[in-house]
């Protein structure tokens, strides 16, 4: 007899289908091995990187599935600048969700970001630069003509 | 709307007279990314570029056309329509959407093309009575489409054809084609011509397609039919969702089996997504929310070239052979493959081999996949 029978071979038909695998589509690994490769990067070198989960061929189901493995980290965030943006950390500690928002609530893009702070957090190298100034010039009111509260 | 001059303000200066922050800057970056298909890294680049873009000056012309492109771009939301008219681009001539009537109107046209020579984008949607048509077929203040476009476009730095009528012909240049109806690229050959095809096309793919010129100053890069490759390199069957289900061999029956209950692929009840290159699978349409096949229906194919001739909507997907009989898919390996050899059939044997489509099986197409 060959070996042949002792590999064990599944074939999928459609009575075989789940309830669960109704739910979704199956789409929702290959990005969790992405996010896998990418929490590998952070580690190794610190690369960042940015997933636009917009841009994905998920079917109905997928983008739950994704972000319930993912699950819900204890860090939120809220940026107001041209609508909101939410940013949420996964269960996974470097895994961000961040969901940029226009200002009528419809969304402009979901991204996963893997970093140690999302980009948007940030404050922005030009603004930096200004920082100083701006302090001095609320600490200095009659020098200039800003009012503290602007 | 009076024409104004492009070179008046840099984007960045436009936006932060808005009281737009950086951050929300690099957001408008991002999502700006999202909407040209570019991966998100290269927000901080287009953040780079865009802040010292100049707001090119926008014609646009509309033919033989039901309108249902500019409805399109009324739906785009990443930038929203005020945004792109008011920051992004300088709407100066738009039938729809201006104020103006009558010679106002025109005179805007004339100012806009006077007022930035060489530099102004021209789009079209609709497609155009040729030069041998009769010219009352469709004319605009009196001028013939064919007069109008021509025109027009002679000064511009290029033309932007939204709409499968004005990048194939479409509706109005399907047999019998009664007023003898071509596509933009038929008739402009001394201009840079990109196809947005679609019937409508994806509102963010048209915007994305200008974001795209203001970003990097020149004309994405772009296939076999003038379309470009960042929206429309890959097929739908490439990017389908459902495509997990057509590598099982899981094909809905019915419209109400259980198969498409299961949201089993869409292909024997003659989904066009092999054959069709488009962006519908990743963009979906009314902000996201779906997409044709995500609402069970068949991909159409109306991205492609004389898809109202390819048969009919619910026949298994066919390609067009060559009058010598080649067939198509056996002188291609993959999909890609596929698109670009119906791409040089359609230079000039589109008619004929459009009239010999042949039916593809589940098999062909998978012994080429």
């Amino acid at each position: 007899m060959s070996l042949l029978d002792q590999i064990p071979v599944v074939i999928e038909t459609g009575s075989a289908e789940t309830e669960v695998d109704a739910q979704w589509h199956g789409n929702a690994e290959p990005v969790l091995h992405e996010v896998r490769h990418a929490l590998a990067r952070l580690v190794a070198k610190g690369e960042t990187t940015k997933i636009d989960l917009k841009a994905m061929p998920f079917g109905p189901g997928d983008l739950e599935r994704l972000l319930s493995v993912l699950g819900t980290g204890e860090v939120q965030a809220s940026v107001d600048a041209l609508g909101p943006t939410r940013v949420q950390e996964t269960a996974i500690p470097g895994v961000w969700l961040v969901d940029y928002l226009n200002s009528e609530a419809h969304r402009l893009a979901l991204h996963l970001e893997i970093a140690t702070v999302p980009e948007i957090l940030c404050p922005q190298p030009q603004d930096l630069d200004d920082a100083i100034a701006a302090l001095d010039a609320r600490l200095n009111p009659d020098k200039s003509d800003p009012p503290l509260a602007s | 709307m009076a024409a104004r001059n492009p070179t008046d303000k840099t984007l960045g200066e436009s936006l932060r007279e808005r009281g737009v922050s950086r951050r929300g800057f690099l957001k408008f970056c991002a999502a700006t990314a999202s909407m040209m298909a570019l991966p998100p890294s290269m927000a901080p680049a287009i953040a780079a570029a865009l802040e010292q873009a100049k707001r090119p000056s926008v014609i646009w012309l509309s033919f033989q056309e039901c309108t249902g492109c500019t409805e399109s771009l009324t739906r785009s939301h990443a930038p929203t329509l005020e945004d792109l008219i008011l920051d992004v681009i300088s709407l100066d001539y738009h039938h729809t959407l201006q104020a103006a009537a009558g010679d106002a109107a025109e005179h805007a046209r004339e100012q806009a093309m006077a007022a930035n020579p060489g530099e102004y984008l021209v789009i079209v949607d609709g497609s155009i009575p040729g030069p041998d048509s009769n010219p009352g077929y469709s004319t605009v203040a009196g001028h013939s489409n064919y007069a109008m476009l021509m025109e027009t476009v002679e000064n511009a730095a290029a033309v932007i054809a939204v709409g499968t009528c004005a990048t194939f012909g479409g509706l109005p240049g399907a047999n019998p084609n009664p007023t003898g109806a071509m596509s933009v690229m038929d008739l402009v050959k001394d201009k840079p011509v990109i196809n947005v095809s679609g019937c409508p096309p994806i509102p963010m793919v048209i915007t994305g397609v200008i974001a795209h010129y203001l970003t990097f100053g020149r004309l994405p890069e772009l296939d076999a039919y003038n379309r470009p490759m960042a929206f429309f390199g890959q097929s739908i069957h490439d990017r389908c969702y459902r495509r997990p289900f057509y590598d099982k061999g899981l094909f809905a029956k019915t419209f109400d089996d259980e198969g498409a209950r299961l949201g089993w692929c869409l292909y024997e009840l003659g989904c066009k997504g092999p054959t069709t290159y488009n962006a519908c699978a990743t963009m979906r349409w009314n902000d996201g929310t779906s997409w044709p096949v995500e609402a069970g229906h068949p991909c159409l194919g109306c991205s492609e070239p004389r898809f109202w001739d390819a048969g009919g909507f619910y026949n298994t997907v066919s390609v067009p052979t060559s009058a010598s009989g080649v067939n198509v898919l056996a002188a291609g390996a993959a999909g890609a493959i596929v698109g670009g050899a119906v791409a040089a059939l359609a230079k000039k044997q589109t008619k004929t081999a459009v009239a010999h489509r042949q039916p593809v099986t589940v098999e062909e197409l998978e012994a080429k996949l």
